[in-house]
């Protein structure tokens, strides 16, 4: 199949960017998208032309690294249920025209091509983002038994790649979802429970100092995640975080 | 060379806790005076880093990844091995260092696996407390699940996530440390060399990969846990970045490079379907729990798998391993489907595939069992390959997963450069000749948390070191040659992409030095990688210039490194005149194909030293003392 690409080439953080158009040619159903620009990108090296600046990694849907805006979407087509690299040219149709784009936010700014900055991220997880315990001394792993149904929850929240589909989705580039899943998952666990309202309040207040902008429920988020978490996270983070205004630091 | 792997006297159960009472400590007042260097941030390196500067030492933390949460240890599905006999069932620090012993098959040191299987206890409790939602039964207690090579139940797993979960609560205490001013973490930078100053590893050289600029870091101790080579094959479960380049630049350096050969190949990924392919996907080994593995009798039967009559499928594994059937172990079942496949009997485009049929498991616990166990994968399949694994049996085939070998270290995880550590999948230490399911979670966190913080002390403690900083010659010499490297690759402007390089060097290791290594095939690659290296460096194209990020010219910087390390591989690979775990030369087999070991001639650890490119590298040997356990033939029949 030929598809036709338009995609953005930005040479570095300061350089203004556009649209350039690429031909795929005779490329086959059965690559993945990423496999598709591979090609595009041994094409433009051999005719001296820099190649696109894309991340990926693992290439099977679990490090987060890839992220691409295609068709306005991100990760590609609507409820294909992965990340960018899951996505397999079968998806679309010969001599489709694809935009290409990198993640859209204050927050992650392009350093090249589809390459963004997502530090951000990172920095909202220092922030409070863990349970404050050195390694040794930790007692025996059955000693405080969890429920099955909070392990559970605390594991679909804790599924987050932190790839930032959710800011790129949203058209407040909100990293609500993100925040909300840490959150969620340390607060429904008893060992994050002396520090939850500390973390809540410190996480929240790191992610709007980053320039994320704020939630107001249109839910692009938990459509656009490759892990599909819930929106509820973000209903579960609001109450931890209501409920940390009538809490000390300490509880 | 005369090898000291410093294990401690003593009995085995005893060597590590009077280990610990006779190394020396560091003050911790004095902690804060050193720096350590930690490349890599994977279960490893970001144990390590967190665990290290939470006793107060100051870390320089460096992975390649836009953020340290992506190293490849995300990736692990399975789970982690611990000897908690939480299930009753006759679990003890003894069974699993056994298990994995002849796991190995009889190829690593008993102390050191004595001491993984000692800590992997202290693992779990540490994760628990991170955070990390393991799967629990209904009363709240953890839950395990059985995993390859091992009559217990003692795997603990976050649904197919293992090596996320773990791999989060590691960054998340590194995070910790970041904030707290402990860990400076440099994010999308490349370690490019090691810099050695009067025989001790003082430093490293790094590439920023968004500004370009080589610039060095001087430090009291460096710690590599930059993983594995997988990727020398090009095609594998690896991610796409995974590389040689700092433990081989270390090894160019003086570190020595103990068993690159024992590389192993995971039995059930989705095969190759087309040279466009970038890498291959693990099926977890759970599912060989209820599907049954098959091909047709007859060579070049073509026919769509259900109109296959039952008489004429060979179960070639319940045929050759009765008792194990299905389950039999990674390195065996590779090899068996290679056979078949070589036979011709193989199946699906190209004829490189078994199936793996859930027909009968379907038929007795029906669609909706097969759901509630395997549901992720069986998804997982279908959306890669477009096939229902309902309805049609999946294909598999073996592909490369993970790497034995790695740096030679000591007991305390030392080099035999002082100041070098290696952590993980990056050192040789415990899986010897094959790696058992579910352990490489359990040595990269022992390592990191267990292990190095203790004599990581003890080294500082009792090594004086002179203070150095990057202004030093030594730094300088180095830097100097890394930009040299650098431009080099960018000047010569040749014809062909560095991906396609890596592409013909894969197809070579991978027809010669893969599932069976023979003389001849070894000699063959040992002829065709230094043409293909020359060729490289005459032709490869790399389009951008340095002062900027640039993907093709950091690909083009870890295919060189492939290029010099695929050779040392296949050094290691002919000069063990043996078979054995992962290895197999087709002269070692007996009369029904089986792994023939030679315990007289090879019951060593083989260290290479470098001699200069294209150089045949020196084998130095660290005999192997089997005191508490007696090597026997693996057998699974």
């Amino acid at each position: 199949m030929n598809l036709t690409l338009h995609v953005w080439r930005q040479k570095n953080a300061q350089d203004k960017g556009a649209m350039v158009m690429y031909q795929a040619k005779d490329v086959q159903p059965d690559m993945s998208f990423l496999e598709m620009l591979d090609v595009v990108n041994q094409e433009l090296i051999a005719q001296g032309a820099e190649p696109i600046a894309f991340d990926h990694d693992c290439r099977e849907g679990i490090c987060g690294s890839c992220n691409l805006m295609i068709n306005g979407r991100a990760h590609g087509t609507k409820g294909h249920g992965g990340a960018t690299c899951q996505l397999y040219l079968r998806t679309f149709t010969d001599g489709q025209e694809i935009y290409v784009e990198p993640w859209r936010a204050r927050a992650f700014p392009v350093i090249k091509d589809l390459i963004v900055d997502r530090r951000a991220l990172d920095r909202i997880v220092q922030a409070g983002g863990f349970v404050s315990v050195n390694t040794g001394g930790a007692p025996d792993g059955n000693a405080v038994p969890v429920p099955k149904v909070n392990a559970e929850m605390a594991m679909d929240a804790a599924a987050c790649i932190g790839c930032g589909a959710c800011v790129a989705a949203c058209k407040n580039a909100s990293a609500m979802l993100f925040t909300a899943a840490k959150v969620s998952q340390l607060a429904l666990l008893p060992q994050g429970v002396p520090e939850r309202a500390a973390r809540v309040r410190k996480m929240v207040e790191q992610m709007d100092e980053e320039g994320f902008g704020n939630c107001t429920n249109y839910y692009e988020c938990e459509a656009a995640c490759p892990k599909q978490i819930s929106v509820l996270h973000i209903a579960r983070m609001n109450r931890e975080f209501l409920r940390s205004s009538t809490v000390g630091n300490e509880r | 060379m005369q090898l000291n792997s410093n294990i401690p006297p003593g009995p085995l159960a005893a060597k590590w806790d009077d280990h610990k009472f006779a190394m020396k400590l560091v003050n911790p007042a004095n902690k804060r005076k050193y720096r350590v260097i930690v490349v890599g941030t994977g279960l490893a390196g970001g144990a390590a880093a967190a665990s290290l500067a939470e006793l107060g030492y100051n870390d320089e933390s460096f992975c390649f990844q836009d953020s340290p949460r992506r190293a490849h240890s995300i990736a692990a599905q399975g789970g982690i091995n611990a000897a908690k006999n939480y299930q009753n069932d006759g679990d003890s620090v003894h069974r699993l260092f056994y298990d994995t012993i002849k796991g190995g098959d009889f190829r690593a040191r008993e102390a050191n696996v004595y001491r993984l299987a000692q800590v992997s206890v202290n693992i779990i409790d540490q994760c628990v407390a991170q955070g990390v939602p393991f799967a629990r039964e209904y009363g709240g207690q953890l839950a395990n699940r059985s995993f390859g090579g091992a009559q217990v139940s003692r795997t603990f797993y976050c649904r197919g996530q293992t090596g996320q979960q773990l791999m989060l609560g590691a960054y998340q205490s590194l995070c910790r440390q970041v904030s707290a001013g402990r860990v400076t973490m440099h994010a999308r930078t490349e370690m490019l060399d090691l810099v050695v100053i009067d025989g001790r590893a003082r430093g490293i050289v790094v590439r920023d990969l968004v500004t370009g600029k080589i610039e060095s870091y001087a430090a009291d101790a460096v710690v590599l846990a930059s993983g594995g080579y997988g990727p020398v094959f090009y095609l594998s479960t690896n991610a796409m970045g995974c590389n040689v380049t700092a433990t081989y630049r270390a090894h160019k350096r003086g570190a020595l490079f103990a068993n690159p050969c024992f590389t192993q190949i995971h039995p059930t990924c989705i095969p190759v379907v087309g040279d466009h392919q970038s890498k291959l996907t693990l099926m977890s080994e759970s599912l060989r729990n209820d599907g049954r593995i098959w091909v047709p009798k007859q060579p070049g039967d073509k026919r769509p798998p259900n109109q296959v009559p039952e008489g004429e499928r060979d179960y070639y594994l319940e045929r050759k391993y009765p008792s194990y059937g299905n389950l039999a172990p990674r390195d065996i079942s590779s090899r068996a489907a290679k056979e078949a496949c070589d036979e011709g009997r193989g199946v699906g485009p190209g004829g490189r595939g078994v199936y793996l049929d859930f027909a009968d498991a379907i038929g007795r616990i029906g669609v909706k069992g097969i759901r509630e166990r395997y549901e992720n994968l069986f998804d997982m399949y279908a959306h890669i390959t477009n096939e229902d694994p309902y309805q049609a049996p999946m294909r598999i085939y073996p592909a490369v997963h993970y790497c034995m070998g790695g740096l030679w270290v000591d007991y305390n995880l030392m080099s035999n450069l002082p100041g070098l550590f290696v952590l993980g999948e990056a050192n040789f230490s415990d899986h010897g000749a094959n790696r058992l399911g579910a352990s490489a979670l359990m040595q990269g966190l022992a390592d990191g948390y267990f292990i190095i913080p203790y004599t990581m002390g003890n080294f500082l403690a009792s090594n004086k070191q002179t203070p150095v900083d990057t202004d030093h010659a030594e730094f300088k010499r180095v830097e100097a040659e890394v930009h040299e490297r650098v431009n080099k690759l960018l000047s010569i402007k040749g014809k062909q992409t560095a991906m396609s390089f890596h592409r013909r060097l894969g197809k070579i290791m991978w027809d010669n030095v893969g599932m069976a290594r023979s003389e001849q095939s070894l000699q063959k690659a040992l002829a065709e990688i230094p043409a293909l290296r020359d060729e490289f460096w005459h032709n490869v194209n790399v389009t951008g210039g340095g002062q900027e990020l640039n993907q093709a010219l950091e690909e083009a910087g870890r295919v060189s490194d492939f290029l010099e390390f695929a050779e040392l591989l296949t050094h290691d690979a002919l000069d063990r005149d043996e078979s054995c775990g992962a290895h197999f030369r087709v002269e070692h087999q007996d009369a029904e194909g089986e792994a023939q070991r030679d315990d007289e001639k090879y019951m060593f650890v083989s260290a290479w030293e470098h001699k200069g490119v294209g150089q045949k590298p020196e084998r130095h040997a660290e005999n192997l003392e089997y005191e508490t356990v007696h090597p026997s033939t693996r057998s699974y029949k």
